[in-house]
């Protein structure tokens, strides 16, 4: 019995938080590690992409709330985000026209590259917070729970309780989709092909008569529409705040190096390296340790939540250090 | 008579202010061979860059069947029918040996199954590893996954820069036997080698190019006789 709450517990504490926040790391680390492998650099705005995208896409669900239309008990955002997705796209598409594609045509090396979206970063920010305010906002309407801690025992008869949340399980459903239907995009389709093509190998692909400014139009649009929809699912699982999507801009790079950088396999799979040991990390784990029959006396929490980011900061070194192409390897950083 | 099927002539350009090429010309006549051999960095990739477009020339001009090319991109000069196998890096490592092909008949809108299978008869020891990843090949084999990648266009020039490089003397009789029958498809052939007493043995043509000119020009068999050519070129 002690061995179920046990394994219940590891469930509801760290296996499904770690999932879907793995999930939504994922999400962003493959728009990160699709940007480096087209346009070479490492695009520090990606966590802004998200922020803007995520308030765009709160924006359109209180005008979707108002007019009253909704999802029943899944949350209105998820009507809204394609509308974001496409608005957020034609702002990202405009801010590679007039920085971007300077750089590009100058062939400048990947640090002015990397400056230059510090740079897009601080706009986005500003202007995030010029259209939405800087205040935690809950937009996670629809039903909370699909399986809730009171049910959960009333079925079972555990004293351990397991919640599923909506917006968790959304996650993973709507990460397995995205990650699905990319990858068979890239391995099915002609552009996707040629994406991969340019990634591979920049100048062949020019011989090859491949238009490279084709190739970085999709490259942006595909990973606007992953940085939005994992902004999103981010903001709906834990509340939205500007200042957490530039925070989450350190594990999602970890878990695009951690993968590869370049490859996208390797982002999914960083993406959930980093979600489970930062999560394995800060964890209390006494409760658990109990019901296996010790008594511990501490918390047996290796680190407190404050400190969760210095967790991809350790992935991340380790990584540099002994393995810089990545698990996957990608390209060296 | 005709003129030659691509005519390039009296190249002058380089990479910043000092040219590396001085007046090189290069000619090759409709299905046949021509050889660029020549010390290293005399200029020889250089040259075929030029001749590709890959390269803004200060003087001289290229032209194919008798139309003037030198002002096109790459990309259009791979519409015109030229195709260009780089010396390094020239496939695609992660992608498969059969995407490899189709990124060559990238531009193609119609169906070119027939010419894949082609380049796979051409090139039986790839056609087993259409599904393995190029990069993975050994460094014959990705060689010829190079060359097939340009044939898909079914270019009517080939230009080949080093193909046998880093490849066994078997392979390399092998490689050169297959571009031999790839000229006996009528498709003129301009290569760079430094194999250069194998290779002149196949050339209709044969550049000698010492610092980015002509040193000498001839037959490849009047070359490899020319005693001359073979004390300072082809070691004795
Ligand atoms: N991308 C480049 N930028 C600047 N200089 C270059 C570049 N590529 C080649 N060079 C210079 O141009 C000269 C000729 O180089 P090239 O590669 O054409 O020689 P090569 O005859 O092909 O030599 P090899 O037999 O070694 O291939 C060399 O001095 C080289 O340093
Ligand atoms: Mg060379």
């Amino acid at each position: 019995m002690d061995m179920l709450n046990a394994l219940v517990a590891i469930l509801n504490f760290v296996v499904i938080p770690a999932a879907s926040y793995g999930a939504q790391l994922a999400l962003g680390a493959l728009g990160v590690t699709l940007i480096y492998g087209i346009l070479r650099f490492s695009n520090f705005a990606h966590g802004d992409t998200m922020a803007f995208g995520a308030a765009l896409v709160i924006l359109i669900t209180w005008g979707l709330q108002a007019i009253g239309i909704g999802l029943g008990p899944l949350p209105t955002a998820l009507l809204a985000l394609p509308f974001g997705i496409a608005l957020t796209a034609v702002f990202i598409l405009g801010t590679d026209r007039v920085v971007y594609r300077f750089y590009r045509s100058k062939r400048s090396a990947p640090i002015i590259l990397v400056m230059a979206s510090v740079g897009v970063m601080f706009i986005m920010n500003g202007l995030t917070r010029l259209i939405i305010g800087v205040d935690e906002i809950r937009f996670d309407d629809g039903a909370r729970f699909l399986v809730s801690v009171q049910q959960f025992r009333a079925w079972t008869g555990l004293s351990e309780g397991l919640s599923l949340r909506v917006s968790q399980a959304l996650t993973l459903v709507v990460t397995a989709l995205a990650c699905w239907a990319l990858f068979r995009f890239l391995n099915r389709s002609r552009a996707g092909k040629a994406m991969r093509a340019y990634s591979d190998n920049e100048d062949l692909a020019l011989l090859s008569g491949i238009d490279p400014e084709r190739v970085v139009r999709l490259t942006w649009l595909i990973a606007t529409a992953l940085a939005v929809t994992a902004g999103t699912l981010y903001g709906l699982d834990k509340s939205f705040k500007v200042f957490n999507y530039f925070q989450i801009l350190l594990p999602i790079f970890a878990a695009a190096i951690v993968g590869g950088l370049g490859n996208p396999l390797g982002a999914v799979a960083g993406g959930f390296i980093v979600a489970f040991s930062e999560v394995a990390v800060t964890y209390p784990w006494r409760k658990i340790a109990t019901y296996l029959g010790f008594e511990p006396q501490g918390l047996l929490q290796l680190l407190s939540t404050e400190y969760k980011f210095a967790v991809s900061f350790v992935i991340l070194i380790v990584v540099l250090l002994f393995r810089p192409t990545g698990l996957f390897r990608g390209k060296s950083v | 008579m005709a003129e030659p099927y691509l005519s390039a002539t009296d190249m002058r350009g380089g990479y910043g202010k000092a040219d590396i090429l001085n007046g090189c010309t290069l000619t090759v006549e409709r299905g046949q061979i021509a050889v660029i051999v020549g010390p290293n960095g005399a200029g020889k990739s250089t040259a075929m860059k030029a001749v590709f477009g890959m390269l803004a020339l200060r003087e001289g001009k290229v032209a194919l069947a008798g139309e003037d090319i030198t002002r096109l991109t790459p990309q259009e000069r791979v519409r015109k029918g030229m195709g260009f196998v780089p010396q390094t890096h020239n496939i695609f490592p992660t992608m498969t040996v059969e995407e490899n092909l189709e990124m060559g008949a990238f531009i193609r809108e119609d169906d070119y199954r027939d010419t894949m299978a082609q380049v796979y008869e051409l090139f039986p020891a790839v056609a087993d590893k259409r599904r393995q990843n190029a990069g993975e090949l050994s460094g014959g084999q990705r060689q010829q996954v190079a060359v097939g990648r340009a044939l898909m266009t079914r270019p009517s020039l080939l230009m080949l820069d080093e193909p046998t490089a880093g490849v066994s003397p078997i392979v390399m009789d092998e490689l050169f036997d297959r571009i031999i029958e790839v000229a006996r498809t009528g498709i003129s052939i301009l290569m760079v080698e430094q194999n250069a007493r194998q290779a002149l043995e196949i050339a209709d043509i044969g550049y000698v190019l010492v610092q980015g000119a002509n040193r000498y020009t001839d037959s490849g068999q009047a070359l490899l006789a020319d005693p001359e050519v073979r004390r300072t070129f082809l070691g004795g």
